[in-house]
C-alpha cells in the first residue's frame, strides 16, 4: 500500500520537476514546481511525519507564492522565455555534475547497506510526531538549531536595512511622486 | 479496514454535497443580508422571497457557454478554479464538523481524517488555496488579472504570518495541534472558553480570517470598483463557479476554526446540544462576515500590509511572549 502510494508519488514529483527545468514558459515552471513541492509533502505523510509534511506545505507554498511576484514582475506569463545560454563551459560544468550525482544516487544503496543509522528519537516512542520532534530540536539538536535561528535573524535585519529606505512613507506617497512643495521649487 | 475506507468515502462524499450546497445557499442569504442592512428587498421575483434564485442561478452558471479567452494560458485557465474548489474542501477533512453520535448501533466520528496535526493542515490548505487566484490572474492576457495575481501575492505574505502566529498562543495553551483536542480543552463550559484567556488571538485570528476568505475589509483580488473583478475578470459559468464556491466553503472552514479553537466547539452549551452549539456558532461568524460587508469599506493594499506587518504581527509576537512567560510562572 505504502510502496504504491510512495511510486506514484515519486513518478509524479519527477515528472513535475522535469517540467520545471524543460519548460519555456514560465508560469508551467513555476506552477509545476509549487505542484512538486505540495506533493513531496506527501512523502512525508506516507512515513508518518505528519508535522514536517504539514510545514512543508505551509512553508513551500509561502516561498513559491514569493518567486511568483518576481516572475510576474520580470516576465511575461503568456509568452515563451527565450533563453540565451551560449557558454560552453557551463553547459560542460553543469552536464558533468548532473552525471556525477547520478553515479552517487544509484551506487547511493550499495554504500548504505554498510551504514549504522542510530535512530534519533531513540526512547520517544511514546510520544506524538510534534512532540518527538521538539524534544529532539531542543535536546540533541539545540545548537544547530539555535544556529538556523541566528542566520534566520541575520537574514531578516538585512532585509530590513535594505528595503528600510523611506519607510516612514506609505507606499502610496512613494511611488505618486514628488510632494506640491518641492514640486513648485523644481517648478521656479 | 474496508470499512473504514468506505465510511471515509461516504464522509467525503456527504461533507462535498452538504458544503458546496451550503455555499450555493449562502449567496442567497448574503444577498438577502446585505439587502436588508441597505433598505433594499434583495432576491425577491424566484419563489416565496426568492428562495428559489439560487436554482435559477444554479441553473445559469451550469448552462453557460465554457469559454478560455484568446491569449490564455489554456492548461493553467483550466487548472486555476480546480485548485481553489478542491483546496478548500480538502481543508475541511482535517476539521471535526460535528460531536460524535451514534446511527443506527455505529458510533460515527464526523471528520474525514483525525491526524494530530489537524489546524496546521487546515491552515496549510487553505493557504494552498490562494494558487487558484494567483494562478488564474497570470494566465489570462488581461491587466487586471494580472494585478489581481499580485495582490493575491502580496494578501498572501501579509496574513499568513499574523495567522499562524496568533494560532499559536491557544496552541500553546491546549499543548496539541488536534482540533478534537482543543475541544476537549475547553469541554468545561463557557467559562473554559479560550476566548477568555486569548482575546487577543481571537481578534487578531478573526482579522487574519477576513483576510484568507478575502472577505470585505480585505478583498483586494476582486475588487470590482478598482480592477474590475481581478483575478477573475475573464472567468465565466461553471469556472467562476467554482471560485465562489471555494471562497464560500473557506468562509465556512474559518467559522469551524474559530468556534472550536477559540468559543468551545462542540460542547453542549447550556441546554443547548452540542451539534447544534456549533452549527449555531459558524452560522453566527458566517453572519458577522456579511456584517462587516455591509458596514465597512474596502482598505489599499499597501494599508493590508500595514496593519499586518506593523500592527497585527507585533502584537501577535507580544501576545505570544505573554502567554509563555504566564504558562511558565
Amino acid at each position: 500500500m505504502e510502496a504504491i502510494a510512495f511510486y506514484i508519488f515519486a513518478i509524479l514529483i519527477t515528472g513535475l520537476f522535469l517540467v520545471t527545468v524543460f519548460s519555456r514558459n514560465i508560469l508551467y515552471s513555476m506552477s509545476s514546481l509549487a505542484a512538486g513541492m505540495v506533493l513531496i509533502s506527501g512523502l512525508f505523510f506516507i512515513i508518518r511525519a505528519d508535522f514536517l509534511g504539514a510545514v512543508q506545505l505551509v512553508v513551500y507554498s509561502g516561498a513559491i507564492m514569493a518567486l511568483y511576484a518576481f516572475g510576474m514582475m520580470f516576465f511575461d506569463a503568456t509568452r515563451d522565455v527565450k533563453e540565451k545560454n551560449t557558454s560552453k563551459y557551463l553547459v560542460f560544468l553543469l552536464s558533468g555534475f548532473s552525471a556525477v550525482a547520478l553515479v552517487v544516487i544509484f551506487s547511493a544503496p550499495a554504500i548504505g547497506k554498510h551504514i549504522e543509522v542510530e535512530p534519533i528519537a531513540k526512547g520517544l516512542g511514546h510520544l506524538d510526531n510534534v512532540h518527538a520532534i521538539g524534544a529532539v530540536l531542543f535536546t540533541k539538536y539545540l545548537i544547530p538549531f539555535e544556529v538556523a535561528a541566528v542566520m534566520l535573524l541575520v537574514a531578516m535585519i538585512a532585509g530590513i536595512v535594505l528595503a528600510s529606505k523611506r519607510m516612514d512613507e506609505s507606499l502610496s506617497e512613494v511611488y505618486v511622486g514628488t510632494d506640491p512643495e518641492t514640486e513648485k521649487k523644481e517648478q521656479k | 479496514m474496508d470499512g473504514y475506507i468506505i465510511a471515509t468515502v461516504i464522509k467525503a462524499i456527504l461533507i462535498l454535497a452538504v458544503i458546496s450546497a451550503l455555499a450555493g445557499f449562502g449567496t442567497y442569504i448574503e444577498r438577502k443580508i446585505l439587502a436588508f442592512m441597505q433598505r433594499r428587498l434583495g432576491p425577491m421575483h424566484v419563489g416565496p422571497f426568492g428562495v428559489l434564485q439560487i436554482a435559477a442561478d444554479g441553473i445559469k452558471l451550469f448552462t453557460k457557454e465554457d469559454f478560455i479567452p484568446s491569449g490564455a494560458n489554456k492548461i493553467i485557465f483550466m487548472v486555476a478554479p480546480i485548485i481553489t474548489a478542491a483546496t478548500a474542501f480538502i481543508a475541511l477533512a482535517a476539521v471535526p464538523l460535528l460531536p460524535e453520535f451514534t446511527l443506527f448501533g455505529v458510533t460515527v466520528r464526523p471528520i474525514v481524517s483525525d491526524m494530530n496535526i489537524g489546524i496546521l493542515f487546515v491552515i496549510a490548505m487553505m493557504g494552498v488555496g490562494l494558487y487558484g487566484p494567483l494562478l488564474a490572474g497570470m494566465a489570462q492576457e488581461n491587466k487586471w488579472g494580472i494585478i489581481g495575481s499580485a495582490r493575491t501575492a502580496i494578501q498572501f505574505l501579509s496574513y499568513e504570518v499574523v495567522t499562524g502566529l496568533s494560532l499559536l498562543a491557544p496552541i500553546m495553551m491546549v499543548g496539541s495541534l488536534s482540533l478534537i483536542d482543543f475541544n476537549t480543552y475547553q469541554a468545561g463550559g463557557i467559562a473554559h472558553w479560550i476566548v477568555w484567556t486569548q482575546p487577543v488571538a481571537f481578534v487578531l485570528f478573526l482579522i487574519s480570517g477576513f483576510a484568507e476568505t478575502n472577505r470585505t475589509p480585505f478583498d483586494l483580488l476582486e475588487n470590482e470598483a478598482e480592477v474590475i473583478s481581478g483575478y477573475a475578470t475573464e472567468y465565466s459559468g461553471m469556472r467562476w463557479g467554482m471560485f465562489f464556491i471555494g471562497e464560500y466553503a473557506n468562509m465556512i472552514t474559518i467559522g469551524f476554526l474559530a468556534s472550536l479553537v477559540f468559543l468551545g466547539g462542540f460542547n453542549p452549551l447550556w441546554i443547548i446540544p452540542g451539534g447544534l452549539a456549533i452549527i449555531l456558532k459558524v452560522a453566527f461568524f458566517f453572519f458577522l462576515m456579511l456584517w462587516v460587508r455591509a458596514a465597512w469599506p474596502h482598505i489599499r493594499p499597501d494599508q493590508l500590509m500595514w496593519l499586518c506587518w506593523k500592527v497585527l504581527m507585533p502584537l501577535a509576537v507580544i501576545n505570544i511572549l505573554i502567554t509563555g512567560l504566564v504558562m511558565m510562572a
